[in-house]
């Protein structure tokens, strides 16, 4: 029996989201590396802030409401649905390659600008922290089990990473160590920066943004589909279970009834 | 609920007095780990004496995942899980319940590992209660932490390799405070010591309020 061919259907909208996130991305590049000046301080290092910035917000912030929104939504018995489950999961996988680019892009101003691949800053450790949390949902996320209870067990595990979410934005201000705090808009929501800089550096999050959207909608889709694989798995492996079953009783039926006395003369 | 959690509590307590588990295997262990980082850092006594506070937390650390997992382990026979869910016990006294259970445990494992640091690193805290603070915080949040992960992974086939991984990163922000607040103690500086109890006090907090709110869910998932 050969297995029906799955067809995933991808909205259109997920596919305008994504190429807009990668024209929004490329002006990003263009603008941040070609148009803007050099920073007064920094100078050509100050570039890389372009990215940095937006990538732990989506890693921080957009994950962690998508991922606790969607545990939640799956907790709460009344909008209890397998939907809140696989955008939670989807969140969580897209957010531990976004805290990895985190550190990554972190590590990589980190270096000329505190003479440091590494340092254990408070905002470092807790992104690190944040990853490896992750990587234990992941790896819960990969045991087998029901889909209700693993949708249930994981829903916890995300609020859990949840939790540390708060850790991480309040780290700098209680550990006030080495990391920098905001200094491109102040308490007052004064921008310290000049046209070009401020709105490439605003590009930066609407270009991450919409690549985190696409980044879910398509982790989401392939969701459905390892789920749809399994239910049919099982399915072909029970009708292979039955043809076998539906064989053997066809040949008893038709092999000659043993006679009494083991068919002596 | 409270009652709940006594008759819990005591139901753990009482298998740990019979089977000594904790007793001959986790404080045991513990006294190992202080000894390998002894031999990790070498025979220097003013480096020891350094690392003793780190020591003394890494050591509550790993001994708090054995003890995660014998209070799993407890609940692992038979029917023994459901037996527990459907005897009309709130989920809450369970967890509180449970986590009493390993705090009191991790406490008298914690006096052992003061008296191992004090005798094998030769140090001496001075603020006593800025030591005493950080345990009984610490301890709410490593027992309610515990629990709550320890439910997580219960009935998984992985469960023994999948514990510490989810777990470790969880208590890492409490082996940094507790750390720090054992370095204040010992150096006699009061003010250091009380700025990373702030870590150590929403820590308990959040776990205790989060694992009164979520046991119930995961014991069903369980």
């Amino acid at each position: 029996m050969s297995a029906p061919t799955l067809r995933p259907s991808r909205p259109r909208w997920l596919d305008v989201v994504g190429s807009a996130g990668v024209v929004a991305l490329g002006f990003t590049v263009w603008l941040g590396l070609w148009i803007t000046p050099p920073d007064v301080v920094q100078g050509n290092l100050a570039r890389l802030l372009y990215i940095h910035p937006p990538i732990a917000t989506v890693a921080l912030y957009w994950v962690g409401a998508v991922a606790a929104g969607g545990s939640l939504l799956y907790l709460w018995p009344r909008t209890r649905s397998l939907f809140w489950d696989r955008l939670a999961a989807s969140a969580v996988e897209v957010g531990a390659v976004f805290a990895a680019l985190t550190l990554v892009t972190g590590s990589l101003w980190g270096r000329p600008a505190w003479g440091t691949w590494w340092t254990w800053d408070a905002r470092l450790t807790s992104t690190a922290l944040l990853l490896l949390l992750e990587i234990g949902y992941l790896a819960l996320r990969r045991v087998p089990a029901d889909p209700a209870v693993r949708a249930r067990r994981c829903a916890v595990a995300a609020l859990l990473i949840a939790v540390d979410i708060p850790l991480v934005h309040f780290s700098v201000d209680w550990w006030n160590t080495l990391h920098q705090g905001g200094t491109f808009i102040d308490p007052g929501f004064q921008i310290h920066a000049s046209a070009s800089m401020s709105w490439t550096f605003l590009l930066g999050f609407v270009a991450f943004s919409l690549i985190f959207v696409w980044l879910l909608g398509v982790r989401y889709q392939v969701e459905v589909l390892q789920d749809a694989v399994g239910d049919q798995e099982l399915e072909v492996s029970l009708a292979e279970r039955w043809d076998e079953d539906a064989e053997r009783l066809g040949r008893d039926l038709v092999a000659p009834a043993p006679t009494p006395g083991g068919g002596a003369p | 609920m409270w009652h709940d959690a006594v008759l819990v509590a005591g139901k753990d307590l009482r298998i740990e007095a019979r089977s000594r588990v904790a007793l001959w295997q986790v404080v045991p262990f513990a006294v190992l780990v202080l000894v390998l980082l002894a031999f990790a850092i070498g025979p220097d006594q003013a480096a020891l004496r350094r690392a003793a506070p780190g020591i003394f937390w890494v050591a509550l650390l790993f001994s708090t995942v054995l003890a995660i997992q014998r209070s799993v382990a407890v609940e692992s026979g038979e029917g023994t899980r459901d037996g527990l869910r459907l005897s009309g016990i709130d989920p809450a006294g369970i967890f509180l319940g449970k986590a009493a259970a390993v705090g009191l445990q991790l406490l008298a494992l914690q006096l052992v590992l003061w008296a191992g640091v004090t005798f094998l690193f030769d140090v001496r805290v001075h603020v006593v209660w800025l030591a005493v603070t950080a345990s009984l915080l610490a301890t709410v949040g490593l027992a309610c932490a515990g629990v709550l992960y320890g439910a997580l992974s219960a009935g998984l086939r992985v469960r023994d390799t999948l514990l510490p991984l989810l777990v470790l990163p969880v208590l890492a922000p409490v082996l940094l405070a507790g750390s720090k607040v054992w370095e204040a103690a010992l150096d006699g500086s009061v003010s250091s010591g009380t700025q990373w109890l702030k870590i150590l006090v929403p820590f308990a907090v959040i776990y205790l309020v989060v694992g009164i709110v979520l046991y119930g869910p995961l014991q069903e998932a369980a």
